[in-house]
């Protein structure tokens, strides 16, 4: 978790925005004030149909490209649109898989992830094309050749299990990280604790970053039997109660309207009061 | 002899050493290893940490003054372990140190540490009217944060207010409150705490 938080760091640093001017602002020939509105729409959640307009006609932009042929605000307009939960997004989401430029594909994945983009599953099939033997690094760049991460998730997060045949070989993947990924999204199709139990191994075995990540994965599916590992992990209290919030949230899901808390809810609850 | 143990964790070279020398620290429960434990907070050693906060706790008290002026203001991994100590030994005299920290740190683990605290402090080693003034200035002080936008403050604010609301005078407060929350607050696991807190407090 980031201290000070994210909202406090924007308040101070970024220009003080309006929806209508942050709108304006990604048409603005300031290539700076576009990047800087189209994160801005996403993290105020700015969901009106102008902004979410907008921000899918910037998934197209030409103008804001980095030296290596990036498109910078077309990545911002996409992680922005997962944020804003418009289902109108998704064709153009679906569009930016294709694109040359890692980091757009890997964001439209996230951010079709948030949408439950069923539509979006044989493009997002498509990324694992060659599997495991083409899923390497790219010479001289900090990526694989595709963002197998984001794609994994998004397949599991979707409830894609067509794909389940085409995951599986990637938890050998040679990368801990994408092992994480392929764990947690079999673990989503298939409900079968064998990959929950490898996410809480692994919590157990690797660095401290990858302790955050796998402590993000168990929240994230709410794979309630890690409810003591999490608590145990050697990390930050901040990301154990996010891991434990997750595994709260699934065991509530149906449950919350009814007066009573499930034991479980509270055993979960119980141990995130011993890390405040 | 505790000089000795003392002169041990300043000449850890490896983190397990350190937790070794800490644990032999610990196990002296002598108030001379007091400065030495609350220096560990800031060794950035998570285990040889909670060793330092288990044996302070254990001493009390008599810990309370050194820890109240030993506050790291400038690393808030160090700070945390403070707050937590404190909220764990339970001394109202911690109060002033524990709302400025509840209402304004920038760290949100230091801020929850304060929150859960404030609402168990032993109220009774005050006199009278002293005490009510206390516990209405810790109740405020949850109360004002109950509002943040951060998920994380507000539920540690319902569990400070869960162990305030076993005070007769505050309790109708709390319980308007928590109806409110429970009514409005966005988060799912805000809401199950605040069911929990009702069941907790046999509201």
């Amino acid at each position: 978790m980031v201290e000070p938080s994210a909202e406090d760091y924007s308040a101070e640093n970024g220009a003080q925005l309006t929806p209508e001017q942050a709108i304006a602002n990604l048409q603005s020939s300031d290539l700076s004030l576009r990047y800087y509105a189209a994160w801005w729409l996403g993290k105020f959640r700015v969901s009106q149909t102008e902004a979410v307009d907008a921000l899918i006609a910037a998934l197209e932009d030409k103008a804001d490209r980095t030296e290596l042929g990036g498109y910078p605000l077309r990545r911002n307009a996409a992680r922005a649109l997962g944020k804003l939960g418009n289902p109108k997004a998704v064709p153009g989401l679906i569009k930016c898989l294709e694109c040359s430029d890692h980091y757009v594909r890997e964001a439209a994945a996230q951010s079709l992830a948030m949408l439950g983009a069923q539509t979006a599953v044989p493009a997002l099939i498509k990324l694992l094309d060659g599997g495991v033997a083409q899923a390497v690094q790219v010479t001289g760049l900090p990526h694989l050749t595709q963002p197998y991460t984001a794609v994994l998730e998004a397949l599991g997060a979707i409830g894609a299990t067509e794909a389940i045949s085409l995951i599986q070989p990637f938890l050998k993947h040679p990368v801990p990280r994408v092992q994480c990924s392929a764990a947690r999204a079999m673990y989503q199709l298939t409900q079968d604790s064998t990959y929950g139990e490898l996410l809480v191994k692994m919590l157990q075995e690797s660095d401290l970053k990858l302790r955050r990540v796998i402590l993000g994965d168990l929240g994230a599916i709410g794979y309630m039997a890690a409810a003591d590992a999490i608590a145990q992990a050697q990390a930050e209290n901040s990301f154990k109660l996010m891991a434990l919030k997750g595994l709260l949230e699934h065991q509530i899901a149906h449950e919350l309207d009814s007066l009573s808390i499930s034991d479980q809810a509270i055993r979960v609850m119980n141990l995130m009061d011993s890390l405040l | 002899m505790t000089e000795e143990l003392i002169r041990a964790v300043t000449l850890a070279e490896t983190p397990a050493q350190m937790v070794t020398a800490v644990q032999n620290l610990a196990a002296a429960k002598d108030p001379a290893a007091i400065p030495t434990l609350i220096a560990v907070f800031g060794y950035n050693n998570p285990a040889a940490a909670v060793v330092a906060v288990a044996a302070l706790t254990e001493l009390g008290e008599i810990a309370v003054p050194q820890l109240l002026e030993q506050i790291d203001d400038y690393n808030y991994g160090a700070r945390a372990y403070s707050i937590r100590t404190l909220a764990a030994i339970a001394d109202p005299r911690a109060l002033d140190v524990l709302i400025t920290t509840a209402a304004t740190d920038f760290a949100p683990s230091v801020r929850r540490a304060a929150a859960k605290g404030l609402g168990n402090l032993n109220w009774s080693n005050l006199g009278f009217p002293e005490s009510q003034t206390a516990i209405n200035r810790a109740l405020d002080t949850l109360l004002l944060i109950c509002q943040d936008t951060d998920w994380s403050i507000r539920y540690a604010a319902i569990v400070g207010l869960q162990a305030l609301a076993k005070i007769a005078e505050v309790r109708e407060t709390i319980l308007t409150l928590f109806q409110e929350m429970l009514a409005n607050d966005a988060e799912k696991s805000v809401r199950a705490r605040i069911q929990l807190a009702y069941t907790n407090c046999g509201f």
